[in-house]
């Protein structure tokens, strides 16, 4: 493997990471605040207290970790998507800001009025959506090189198909996962009302990310035919994804090891993660930068990957400890044992 | 290439945003280890006092954390989007340490979020301590990590240019650079001492308004005795910066000094006013700069008759440089005045105006780091890489910037506003008075000895 793939492979997988535990976040948001405008909260308030309390500032340092490690491993990308991205990525920042804040605020502060509530639910929608616009991007046709630079085409950005569909699928996608993993976690908290409850937001939202996941290979086709192409030539990827799929509805459906369920869910979605980046290879962007000529040099390549085994031989323990505490802790999870500072 | 309104609205942005986080960072990076001390002092003297004293510190840290992170995922994102060019060529070679930061950000998110939620919950009360080791190394990393980035900035060097290209590079030299060793040592005693003063001025804020507990007369005790030591360091780690000055960026210790002429023997001047190059009203002190600079008064100063007009930095950088040094000495002074006076029985350190006084030092401490940065950053333009990139070349071409820098300023607002209300409001609806009597732990602690 060269030291490129080396550096996209690992920086891909802490991406998916993110996506995993930020629409985890992002949809319980969501979940606490429709069911505030349903006016039964208190079902799924405790449950989401629980789980997200602990660990939201790990969550937001996976996004550090990704933006961090493109600019070391790849400085011209800093170039390219830093001179174009400035509006939609600002505007992610300060909605995830807003969440951020206001999640502590509340947790440790007082009780917030009930539109921040809302607010804050209906951020955890915004943001997919607003950084999903960099994968529409990276797909190429939206950059023009100026003279002066690097130009975004900012309306036909927001009239193609292609970026409204990424954006219906993050939301799909973050709704989806959301519903599933705290369906489980519902379970494992001996928490029978809430798990009736999202298990059929599991259910409801489970075809919806199907279906808007298989549009979007649809869109490319017209958009983009080279990368097209070679997500066909990966159709054993996405078939054995879609199986996974099936596993985790049927396993929810029929109400059985709701684990496990999760487990799938995880792995279709690491799978298609993975066939697309693959697919994606060589480009960041589309044609203007490849990893190849975007990539650093070899010292500090070298020296980046160095420091990326020492750390994770320092945190991959730390967060064990973290799961093995809060996550896997029956005492902790089923609300018996309170001991917040 | 940018409009030079682009680079203005960028500049503006990127203060904005660094003046900000720098508040949350330096609470950040200084109240872990004031919990720390706390804690273990409580659990060495079986003093319920201080144990509480640190669960109330950690649970305003909790808010002042969420702001610091969240201003830092803008400022490390807009560093790309307002800087690209700067970015993409630092980038080669001092990505390194940040990279690092971000794990020296993981390990202490992680183990925040345990800390947080396991009081009360370990048998053996060392080991909850044990957990908060991790939470204080993983901010005080972060800022050496973040600084040695910054020193970088002011002393680049681990690599060659050979006909435009870099070559030769090494990403280890590039860290330990020339600025780093003062740089990194001042920053972090700086947080430390701002911190233990920010303290203080709760404590002292709360005898003012009447409380004669035990509980507050233990806590100004403490964070002042802690902030003596790091104002003291400060004040001797901040001449070591001003000899590395004198040494590697002469241009910004002279413009500092408005030290025009290269000379020996040369004066400090502090204060005044300039009117066409000619200083006015200042306090002159003989061979006080050829000491500041060399550790010699005889010494000669390089002057700013060796610069070009147009790489030298604006002559206001003298105010901020006056203002960090008296706040400094300041600071140690109302420090000194109040153990002494503790030790020697001295009446006025209870007296109102010297508790406002206390109250004033947290505040102050934190005009010094704000002045402070202000003085670095504007005392190194015009260059964004010192002797190699202007600001000017490195500003992003997008032309919507000056929209952000009106968001962003709305933003602020709202969690400037946000976190002082949040944190008045928890603290003042659960009073220590209150906590003491609910927990019942007036068991130990009654005694006071300094
Ligand atoms: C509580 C805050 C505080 C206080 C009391 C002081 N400083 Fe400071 N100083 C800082 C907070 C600070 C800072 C914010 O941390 C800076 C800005 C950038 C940096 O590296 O540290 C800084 C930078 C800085 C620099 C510039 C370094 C550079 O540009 O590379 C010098 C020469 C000094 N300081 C010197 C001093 C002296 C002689 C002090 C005497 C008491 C002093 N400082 C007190
Ligand atoms: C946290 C404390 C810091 C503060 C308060 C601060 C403040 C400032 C200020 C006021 C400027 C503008 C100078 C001018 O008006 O010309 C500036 C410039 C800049 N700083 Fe810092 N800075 C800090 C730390 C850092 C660090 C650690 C880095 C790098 C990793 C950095 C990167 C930059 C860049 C890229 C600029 C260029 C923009 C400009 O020159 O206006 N800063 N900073
Ligand atoms: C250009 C300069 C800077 C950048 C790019 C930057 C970047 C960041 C980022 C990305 C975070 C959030 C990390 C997370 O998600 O947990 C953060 C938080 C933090 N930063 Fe900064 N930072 C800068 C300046 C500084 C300085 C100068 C200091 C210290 C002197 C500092 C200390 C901290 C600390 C301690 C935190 C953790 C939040 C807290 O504990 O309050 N940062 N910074």
């Amino acid at each position: 493997m060269s030291l490129e793939i080396i550096g996209i492979f690992v920086l891909w997988l802490f991406l998916f990471g993110y996506v995993i535990v930020a629409s985890i976040d992002f949809g319980a948001g969501f979940f606490n605040a429709y069911s505030l405008y349903r006016g039964n909260q208190h079902i799924l308030n405790k449950i989401i207290q629980r789980y997200l309390s602990p660990v939201w500032e790990v969550t937001n340092v996976f996004l550090v970790f990704f933006f961090v490690g493109i600019v070391g491993f790849f400085p011209q990308s800093a170039y390219y998507y830093g001179t174009t991205l400035l509006v939609p990525i600002s505007l992610a920042i300060i909605l995830l800001a807003i969440r951020g804040s206001y999640y502590a605020f509340s947790t440790y502060g007082n009780r917030m009025p009930k539109r921040y509530t809302y607010v804050y639910g209906l951020s955890g929608l915004f943001i997919p959506a607003s950084l999903s616009i960099v994968f529409t991007i990276s797909e190429g046709g939206f950059i023009s090189i100026e003279q002066s630079g690097p130009v975004l085409d900012i309306a036909s950005l927001f009239t193609s198909p292609l970026t409204w569909s990424i954006v219906v699928l993050s939301i799909t996608a973050v709704l989806y996962i959301s519903a599933v993993f705290l369906t489980w976690y519902a379970h494992y908290a001996k928490d029978e009302e809430a798990t009736t409850l999202l298990r059929k937001y599991a259910l409801i939202w489970a075809i919806p990310s199907l279906i808007t996941a298989i549009g979007i290979i649809v869109e490319l086709k017209f958009h983009n035919p080279e990368h097209f192409e070679r997500l066909v030539d990966l159709w054993w990827m996405f078939a054995l994804s879609v199986l996974f799929f099936i596993g985790t509805f049927i396993l929810i459906y029929k109400r059985m090891n709701y684990g496990l369920a999760f487990t799938l869910l995880c792995g279709q979605y690491y799978l298609a993660f993975f066939a697309y980046g693959i697919s994606h290879y060589p480009y960041l962007l589309y044609p203007h930068l490849s990893i190849f000529d975007s990539f650093t040099n070899e010292a500090m390549a070298i020296a980046l990957i160095i420091a990326f085994i020492a750390g994770l031989g320092l945190l991959l323990p730390s967060l064990y400890l973290l799961l093995r505490l809060f996550l896997f802790n029956k005492e902790y999870v089923q609300g018996r044992n309170d001991s917040h500072v | 290439m940018a409009s030079e309104q682009g680079v203005l609205y960028s500049r503006a942005l990127t203060e904005l945003t660094l003046t900000f986080h720098i508040i949350y960072a330096t609470i950040g990076v200084g109240i872990p280890l004031m919990i720390m001390i706390a804690q273990w002092i409580g659990i060495k003297k079986q003093d319920d006092h201080y144990i509480l004293l640190a669960r109330r510190w950690a649970r305003g840290f909790v808010i002042t954390v969420a702001v610091g992170v969240v201003t830092g995922t803008a400022i490390g994102l807009q560093l790309s989007l307002l800087w690209p060019h700067f970015m993409e060529l630092v980038g080669h070679i001092i990505a390194l340490p940040l990279f690092m930061e971000v794990f020296a950000f993981f390990f202490e998110a992680i183990f925040l979020g345990i800390y947080l939620y396991t009081w009360d919950r370990f048998e053996n009360q060392k080991k909850h301590l044990l957990l908060l080791i991790p939470v204080a190394l993983g901010a005080s990393f972060s800022a050496v990590f973040i600084t040695v980035v910054n020193a970088f900035m002011n002393s680049p060097q681990g690599f060659d240019i050979v006909d435009g290209q870099i070559v030769n590079i090494s990403p280890l030299i590039a860290m330990f650079s020339p600025a780093m060793p003062t740089k990194v040592a001042h920053v972090l005693s700086t947080a430390y001492m701002t911190s233990a003063f920010i303290l203080a001025s709760i404590a002292a804020y709360r005898m003012l308004r009447g409380s004669t507990h035990l509980y507050h007369k233990k806590a100004l005790y403490l964070t002042l005795k802690l902030a003596l030591v790091f104002s003291i360091s400060t004040a001797l780690l901040g001449d070591f910066a001003g000899k590395y000055l004198a040494e590697y960026q002469p241009e910004k210790l002279a413009a500092a000094e408005w030290h025009f002429e290269t000379e020996e023997n040369a004066p400090l001047i502090l204060y005044g006013v300039l009117d066409d190059e000619e200083i006015k009203y200042a306090i002159r002190i003989p061979y006080a700069l050829s000491m500041l600079a060399h550790s010699n008064p005889f010494a000669e100063v390089i002057g700013l008759d060796q610069f070009d007009e147009d790489v030298t930095p604006p002559l206001y950088i003298h105010y901020l440089f006056d203002i960090m040094v008296t706040l400094g000495m300041l600071l140690i002074l109302i420090a000194l005045l109040y153990i002494i006076g503790l030790i020697r029985n001295w009446s006025f350190i209870h007296a109102k105006w010297f508790l406002w006084i206390m109250v004033l030092s947290g505040p102050l401490s934190m005009i010094a780091i704000e002045v402070g940065w202000w003085f670095t950053e504007v005392g190194r333009q015009p260059w964004i890489l010192h002797g190699l990139m202007r600001t000017a070349e490195a500003a992003t071409s997008n032309e919507y910037v000056g929209w952000m820098l009106v968001l962003f300023a709305c933003l602020y607002l709202l969690l400037g506003a946000g976190s002082i209300y949040v944190l008045t409001s928890m603290f003042k609806r659960n009073t220590v008075e209150q906590e003491l009597a609910d927990r019942k732990i007036e068991k130990g602690g009654d005694t006071f000895e300094s």
